[in-house]
């Protein structure tokens, strides 16, 4: 899938994405000679199948996680599915969550939340952030393309 | 006058989205994952219930007991029943950073199955618009088969067999995502009716440039009758490997192994 400003003859370049939350995608592709931007705005069945080839529109920063789409997926995994996947996962030093954040990882379902409270908590550490809110999940999941997490 | 519009090859500029450059990414993660194991063994059927899960679990322990480092993909994602018949308790499965470390049966058999993941009973569910299912269901499912390969810590291992749903689908998912399609080692048992629906799955196989490995005729001493095993050999000019009675013993599946591997 890609983008071209016929005007100018140039190919667009991706720009930002962000994900609702009601399973629908919006990604921006910006020309770089006029700079008009255009939308892509998926439904959920396109967004869905996007999803499940793993790949990203706009692509990501991190590394796939081990079994990253079985475990966002997968809606009847177990909850002791992986010995590891609640402790307290990511490398070196920790960042603490605030109490909104806490509650709402809680809500994440335990075959999920190992992978999920990883992500969050590399994304923090590689971008200096102390503490965990809301509204880091919701940036971190738009940058980093994780529908549903 | 139409526009000038540019084809979708001929726009080279890179861009950050580069969804066939993250598709190239799964390719190689899955490589360097097997480039440890010697050999990926396929078992596959084109028909249900003639024993493919029987048959790679009791060739694997063989395998382990041989010598051999053996592994087992359970890739029935809806029917998983590998870790029962390799004797494999269903507990957590430990993840590591870089992959997640397989179950190992009593003989050494490395194992992962949909079965160490799912609830019991419960069959997989994925998250997703119920409405238009069948556009991604399948998707997802050869999704999980990538992650099945890349992402759980096999090893060096010589084999890894995997036990295919019946049917071609999930073979032709499994060749495309190998550095190079899988040996197959099928199996049948004696019927005509078995025969024919093997004989679709070997040559699928065998078009996709797939080596046939043999053929396994289960179920022969009743109460079916036929000679499936022995003409799909002879037509497909490959060895009848085994012909496995009911609860066979462990000498029987001793026996493939080595004639397998050509030292019997
Ligand atoms: N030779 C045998 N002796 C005793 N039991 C057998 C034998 N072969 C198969 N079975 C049993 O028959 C049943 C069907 O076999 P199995 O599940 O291996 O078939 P399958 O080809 O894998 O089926 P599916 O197509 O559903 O994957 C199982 O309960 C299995 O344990
Ligand atoms: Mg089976
Ligand atoms: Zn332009």
């Amino acid at each position: 899938m890609k983008f071209l400003c016929v005007d100018c003859d140039r190919q667009m370049l991706f720009e930002e994405r962000q994900l609702p939350g009601d399973g629908t995608l919006a990604a921006a592709f910006r020309c770089p000679q006029c700079g008009r931007a255009v939308g892509l705005l998926t439904n959920p069945m396109e967004t869905q199948l996007v999803a499940s080839l793993g790949v990203k529109i706009g692509g990501t920063t991190i590394d796939p996680q081990p079994l990253e789409t079985v475990r966002g997926m997968v809606t009847t995994g177990r909850d002791e599915a992986f010995a590891e996947g609640t402790g307290d996962g990511g490398r070196g030093t920790s960042v603490t969550w605030s109490v909104e954040a806490q509650e709402r990882l809680a809500r994440v379902p335990n075959f999920v939340r190992g992978m999920v409270k990883k992500i969050y908590a590399d994304y923090a550490r590689d971008r200096g952030l102390a503490e965990i809110t809301p509204a880091v999940m919701d940036t971190a999941r738009s940058e980093l393309g994780l529908e549903g997490m | 006058m139409p526009l000038n519009i540019r084809t979708y090859h001929e726009l080279t500029e890179p861009d950050r989205s580069g969804l066939p450059g993250q598709i190239a990414a799964q390719r190689r993660r899955v490589a360097a994952r097997l480039a440890g194991v010697g050999r990926v063994v396929a078992l596959m059927s084109g028909k249900g219930g003639v024993g493919k899960s029987f048959a790679t679990a009791g060739l694997a322990r063989a395998l382990a007991r041989g010598g051999w480092a053996a592994g087992v993909l359970d890739a029935d994602f809806n029917g998983p029943t590998i870790p029962a018949l390799l004797r494999i308790p269903v507990t957590g499965c430990t993840l590591h950073e870089n992959g997640v470390e397989p179950p190992v049966s009593p003989e050494g058999v490395r194992c992962f199955s949909m079965a160490l993941l799912l609830q019991d009973g419960r069959p997989l569910g994925f998250r997703g618009p119920e409405a238009e299912s069948h556009v991604w269901r399948e998707t997802l499912e050869a999704a999980a088969l990538r992650e099945f390969l890349a992402d759980v810590a096999w090893g060096a291992l010589d084999r890894l067999l995997v036990d295919l749903p019946p049917g071609i689908q999930r073979f032709q998912e499994l060749a495309e995502l190998l550095p190079a399609p899988p040996a197959v080692l099928t199996v049948t048992i004696p019927t005509t009716e078995s025969r024919d629906a093997v004989r679709r799955a070997m040559q699928f196989a065998r078009e996709r440039g797939a080596e046939l490995l043999g053929v396994v005729e289960n179920m022969v001493d009743g109460p079916f009758t036929g000679d499936a095993g022995e003409a799909l050999a002879r037509e497909f000019g490959v060895p009848l490997l085994a012909r496995i009675p009911w609860h066979p013993t462990q000498d029987v599946w001793d026996e493939v192994a080595r004639r397998m591997e050509g030292v019997a």
